[in-house]
């Protein structure tokens, strides 16, 4: 540490920086508190406010700025640069919210959403527990599970790859979410429903990404194995197949999003009374704006979490890769 | 020659084979419902007889192929524009917010990208947070826009264009963050030899540089704008819009209507991706780029 700021001796500045912030952040949030008397103390709230923000940033560029040559700092630094930008929004959205008065129903400040997520857990894990466990992942799972199939197939077969790839290209400009009316038809208005729009959704996105995956290995890679004389098989799990892995991988994320999507948005064409689309809509209808920001936080961090996994799983399968092993 | 072996022939295979599957799929869906029609009417049809009823319910379970394209075919082109039943009206009403929102975010998304590539805090503060805002599934927040802003006055256009934006100045700010940075260090140290001001190496070396990967990520926003558009149609209580169609359709279980409106989401999805792909071939023609 020492050394780190002896190399960067601007290091303190920023800390002292960080510490003032902090202190006008206290008192801004004390200051919203306080009951309103005559005087209109909004213009200094308001003041203290941005010089919150502009001194948040001053901190982030100056901590931007330093070159930190041991990795994790390096990565502390980037993690508290993020986190921190996402702290000084949830503050300022908290002060102008409650300092003008904003109508609840527009845009509740942070703080309620918080509230209302602490006193609504038993329902927002009802909800996550419809959508997620039960519609996405099924869906998610079948809907990658076919895709990669058939672009096995389409690529051991030339002709089923020329007709399918334009196809697959074409139909991932589609808006497939339409579907969903049309699956609840079919299906009822249970998870199934929702688990078959997702399949769709999924599919493509790993049909397409596969099996331009498994053109990704070299030339002089799979003469190698031609000189083996290993099998087609042996050459698709030895050597295209861990070659093809950042495409799939780049498919699963874009697919953990769009299952998501479709989960919630297939609820909003009728699902039983539990579900996250279906809590979004009815309390949409309610006015419970509160309840509906607790519901697309809870969503957010599904959505991350998912993500974030998938990412590190992605790090485990491809540590070969440059962009992961040049760190 | 090698166009017709490699592309049309297998494409058009392909498609023949999934028409093929969605009429058995038609009769299979549709005749659980039909053999209950016939055994209360007390009628005994043949299979040929049976088979063409299935593929003429008034309100199947899955419709026929050639029931879907009359019906699209009637809505489109049979109907006057400004009638209420008319496809093209539909089509319209979501095609002018999908194009405000699209404008509105690919000038978002090209704004972030420079302030992203130029300012060293917002690459590090602010590009996880645009990451990280495309892993919420948006569109859950679509009724919410809708219905809140409809309840301040703000109905109309504008709400429907605000959820295109959102979806569509990601892929625009990614690729074009990715497309600004694509002058490798031998050009920039040219400029550098040029004694260029960072304006010139931005004017006159990025932005030509980043043009492909602009229209590349455009593509993507303009399918997604779509999508945004579609889904913001139906908190609005299903007035116009393809999106109402369906969910009109779903209201009244008529599902070739659904079918329909879903097939001319797909024609508008492709001549706008397809009019995208145009306008860059044509930008990067006029700039002196070489086909590939």
């Amino acid at each position: 540490m020492s050394s780190a700021a002896a190399r960067n001796p601007s290091l303190w500045p920023a800390l002292a920086g960080l510490a003032v912030a902090l202190a006008l952040a206290a008192f801004v949030l004390n200051a919203l508190g306080v009951p309103k008397y005559a005087v209109d103390y909004r213009p200094a709230i308001l003041g203290a406010a941005i010089a919150v923000w502009l001194l948040a940033w001053w901190v982030n560029s100056r901590l931007s700025a330093l070159s930190l040559q041991d990795r994790t700092l390096n990565l502390l630094r980037n993690v508290f640069v993020a986190l921190s930008f996402g702290v000084v929004l949830l503050f300022l959205w908290e002060v102008l919210v409650r300092a003008f008065n904003v109508p609840f129903v527009l845009l509740p400040p942070p703080s309620a959403i918080g509230v209302r997520i602490a006193n609504s857990l038993p329902v927002l894990a009802a909800d996550v527990n419809q959508t997620i466990f039960k519609a996405v992942f099924a869906g998610y799972a079948m809907g990658c599970a076919a895709g990669f199939i058939v672009a096995i197939l389409a690529d051991r077969f030339l002709f089923l790859r020329r007709g399918l790839l334009p196809i697959g290209n074409m139909v991932s400009a589609l808006p497939i979410i339409g579907i969903a009316p049309i699956m609840v038809m079919w299906f009822g208005f249970d998870w199934q429903s929702k688990a078959a729009v997702v399949v769709v959704m999924t599919f493509f996105p790993m049909l397409v990404n596969t099996v331009a995956g498994l053109t990704a290995a070299g030339h002089m890679e799979r003469d190698l194995m031609r000189t083996y004389a290993s099998s087609y098989w042996q050459t698709l799990f030895k050597l295209r197949l861990p070659a093809a892995m950042p495409f799939i991988f780049n498919a699963l994320k874009i697919n953990s999003t769009l299952a998501l999507i479709g989960a919630i948005v297939a609820e909003f064409f009728g699902t039983p009374v539990v579900g996250m689309g279906f809590r979004i809509s009815t309390e949409v209808g309610r006015m419970n704006v509160d309840m509906v920001w607790a519901e697309i936080a809870v969503a957010a961090l599904a959505g991350s979490v998912f993500y974030g996994v998938i990412a590190l799983a992605e790090r485990a399968v491809t540590f070969w890769h440059p962009s992961i092993r040049g760190g | 020659m090698d166009r017709l072996r490699d592309k049309i022939i297998p494409v058009t295979a392909i498609l023949l084979g999934i028409a093929a599957i969605w009429y058995v799929g038609a009769y299979l869906m549709n005749a659980p419902f039909q053999r209950d029609l016939d055994r209360r009417a007390g009628e005994t049809p043949t299979f040929s007889e049976f088979v063409v009823k299935t593929m003429t319910q008034p309100k199947p379970t899955l419709p026929a192929p050639h029931q879907v394209a009359v019906n699209f075919f009637e809505n489109t082109f049979l109907r006057k524009v400004t009638s209420a039943r008319s496809l093209v009206y539909h089509a319209w009403v979501t095609l002018s917010s999908t194009m405000a929102g699209f404008a509105l975010g690919t000038a978002l998304g090209i704004a972030i990208a420079v302030g992203i590539v130029h300012v060293t805090t917002l690459d590090r503060s602010l590009m996880p947070w645009i990451i990280a805002s495309q892993t919420i599934p948006i569109l859950a927040l679509a009724p919410m826009i809708i219905v809140v802003l409809a309840a301040i006055g703000v109905t109309g256009l504008i709400p429907k264009a605000l959820i295109s934006t959102y979806l569509s100045f990601f892929p625009v700010a990614v690729g074009m963050v990715k497309g600004l940075r694509s002058p490798d260090m031998l050009h920039l140290d040219l400029m550098r030899t040029y004694n260029a001001s960072s304006a010139q190496v931005f004017w006159k070396l990025r932005v030509p540089a980043s043009v492909p990967y602009l229209f590349a990520s455009m593509k993507v926003a303009v399918a997604a704008s779509l999508v945004g558009a579609i889904v913001g149609e139906l908190p609005t209580g299903a007035v116009a819009g393809i999106g109402a169609k369906l969910l009109n359709g779903s209201y009244y279980s008529q599902t070739i209507d659904m079918f329909s409106a879903l097939l001319a989401g797909s024609v508008v999805a492709v001549i706008l991706v397809s009019l995208v792909g145009l306008a860059g071939r044509v930008t990067e023609r006029a700039m002196g780029g070489r086909p590939a």
